[in-house]
């Protein structure tokens, strides 16, 4: 470690370098230790690299990684406590707002977990409505992963052509829910509203413009010296290591493990879906962006498939002990009414029982766990968040590596703080 | 899910190798767990986990639950999946509360006995108030769990005994009360305003 450029990158004392050569200082032996000293530094809770607010405690010797501890609890914000204190149909906007990137996300593993205990089952279009949106979801939620990432290994360029497409995807989410973010649009039996005219369209031109934009993403990342150089063989963690840890989602598959609930398990519209799961053969900081861009393409052909064959009938179960009646009965119908008024003031009560529904998140297994103990509040209900236990495989990420590398693995591991702390 | 015909089978098995290891098993809403014995928890997921034909080995969720005022109280679930059959199976070991009858969580720290250190067992980690509810830790079996397991630590003051380091993970260290509890308050804090401030100073 003899170069001085080297020196003057790892910010060492600058007397040094301008210490001309014979002199007494160059001469002075404590000047090789410097390299080994073990430096403990801090990153964030705020810095824009980590991705929300994560503080990264880091032993450095030189500019290699020897230990790192990331630090949480930041941005905890005790949802899963409040919970317990909200009807049932009254947590749905608190979980939307754990994992702000995926909310539709949040809504379905709760709100599939209470159909569950309520043995309540959604009509067809609720379905296929739900997948539709849970796969746009996704490519928003994988656009902001690529736009981010990107910058922080300097490809400024990409954060706005993913934005720009992200925009579009909130538009989409506006028209239909009235909401650019945590719409509330799923309910307990269904979706709140049918999709509006001209949104079948507008999606169709979305979905069908979206592979092209990605191919575009591919060509300016892809023969990308610069990228390439920092994300191929990065951030390593076997396939075997990764499933002890429990990890689970894009970081999984980029290590060949083709691994996904939507295939594994047997819920929404998936069943009839027609699309494959991207999987990487390394399971290097390259493999996990190969394989979730290449879940963008698939997204968009499931979100094609649910608007092909988008089924006609209600959006929203008919069950009035559980689901608001349409707001035209209200005039007319005494019944209705009623059933309004106490599903507004009371809320339903759920029988006695506990379910652990999991979906596939743009993360991972995203899991909901409901506990119901008769009365009209939820007694428990928590989540299982890809993010909380993926950041438990960074530092095997990031151990043995450079401080740059560990900086690519954080924004490949894309983790949202919101999603980790709850 | 094994339907509830195999989940009884299961519990044949394992009642062979580890007998009393499971109490009962329950099938509700098309989900299959065994409640084990807290003791002899670890026996029954290295079981799941290694025993050939079955092999749950991939551990999905490990969270907890206050079931007051049902006792035992505190039930600790661990998802279990096995990904060659797509199957899960959730296994629960349902603990009871050690805390005195009347003894506010609040109080744990702040109790006269806490000094005592570890009076109801040695092998508890230094630091934790005796009275909690114990169980043996999964780290070694299931490297995922640390964390979760320090997230139940967190929130309901369940000590996981072996647990490599189990400190607050997601509350301030010097956080007192166990917040998930059923009989923790949800209220919040008094927000201190300009004009309010001279009262709660």
């Amino acid at each position: 470690m003899t170069e001085p450029n080297r020196e003057a990158e790892m910010g060492m004392s600058t007397d040094l370098l301008e210490t001309p050569p014979g002199s007494a200082l160059a001469e002075y032996d404590g000047a090789d230790d410097l390299d080994r000293e073990i430096m403990t530094i801090n990153i964030g809770p705020h810095h824009p690299a980590t991705h929300g607010v994560l503080r990264l405690v880091v032993d450095l010797e030189g500019e290699l990684v020897r230990e790192l501890r990331p630090v949480i609890g930041y941005v905890h914000t005790g949802i899963e406590k409040s919970c317990e204190d909200k009807s049932y149909w009254k947590v749905i906007p608190f979980v939307e707002r754990m994992d702000y990137v995926s909310y539709f996300f949040q809504m379905e593993a709760y709100c599939g977990a209470v159909e569950r205990l309520i043995d309540l089952e959604i009509p067809p279009r609720a379905k296929y409505l739900r997948t539709l949106f849970l796969e746009l979801n996704r490519i928003h939620s994988h656009l902001v992963w690529l736009g981010t990432t990107a910058l922080d290994l300097g490809a400024i360029s990409m954060l706005w052509y993913c934005f720009r497409e992200r925009d579009k995807i909130l538009d989409l989410f506006e028209m239909a829910t009235g909401q650019r973010m945590h719409t509330r649009y799923f309910q307990v039996g269904g979706v709140i509203e049918d999709i509006p005219l001209g949104f079948e369209a507008k999606c169709r031109a979305f979905a069908e413009e979206m592979p092209i934009r990605v191919g575009q993403y591919q060509d300016l990342l892809d023969r990308n010296e610069v990228f390439l150089s920092r994300t191929k063989g990065t951030g390593i963690v076997s396939r075997e290591r990764l499933l002890e840890l429990g990890v689970t989602g894009p970081l999984l598959r980029a290590a060949g493990d083709p691994w996904d609930l939507r295939k594994a398990f047997d819920y929404l519209a998936y069943p009839e879906m027609d699309f494959k799961i991207p999987v990487g053969t390394v399971g290097d900081n390259y493999d996990r962006y190969r394989v979730r861009v290449a879940e963008m393409v698939e997204s968009a052909r499931i979100v094609e498939q649910c608007l092909d064959a988008l089924p006609e009938g209600p959006f929203i179960a008919d069950d009035r002990k559980y689901v608001l009646p349409p707001r035209s009965e209200l005039s007319t119908s005494m019944e209705s009414l009623i059933h309004h008024f106490k599903l507004v003031t009371e809320g339903y009560r759920v029988a006695p029982g506990e379910v652990y529904y999991s979906i596939e998140g743009p993360r991972g297994e995203l899991g909901c766990f409901v506990l119901a103990d008769g009365s009209a509040k939820p007694a428990r209900v928590h989540y299982r968040d890809p993010s909380f236990v993926n950041l438990q495989a960074f530092r095997e990420m990031a151990v043995g590596g450079y401080v740059a590398d560990m900086i690519a693995s954080l924004g490949m591991l894309d983790p949202i703080l919101g999603g980790v702390d709850r | 899910m094994p339907d509830a015909p195999g989940l009884e089978l299961i519990r044949g098995e394992i009642d062979r190798d580890h007998p009393g290891a499971v109490l009962a098993t329950s099938y509700d809403r098309a989900q299959a767990a065994l409640i084990a014995d807290p003791a002899q928890i670890l026996d029954v997921l290295d079981w799941l986990k290694e025993q050939p034909g079955h092999r749950y080995d991939f551990l999905s969720s490990l969270h907890a639950a206050d079931y007051l005022p049902n006792q035992p109280r505190f039930g600790v679930h661990y998802e279990l999946i096995n990904r060659d059959r797509v199957e899960r199976i959730r296994v629960k070991a349902m603990l009871e509360d050690a805390t005195p009858a009347g003894g506010a969580d609040l109080g744990d720290h702040h109790s006269p006995n806490a000094s005592g250190g570890g009076a109801k067992s040695g092998s508890g980690p230094a630091g934790h108030a005796p009275g909690l509810p114990e169980i043996d830790s999964c780290v070694e079996l299931f490297p995922t769990a640390n964390a979760q397991e320090r997230e139940v630590f967190d929130f309901f003051g369940i000590v996981f005994r072996g647990h490599p380091n189990l400190t607050r993970i997601l509350l301030p260290d010097d956080y007192v009360g166990w917040p998930q509890r059923r009989d923790f308050p949800v209220g919040g804090e008094p927000v201190t305003f300009t004009y309010s401030e001279q009262r709660y100073d």
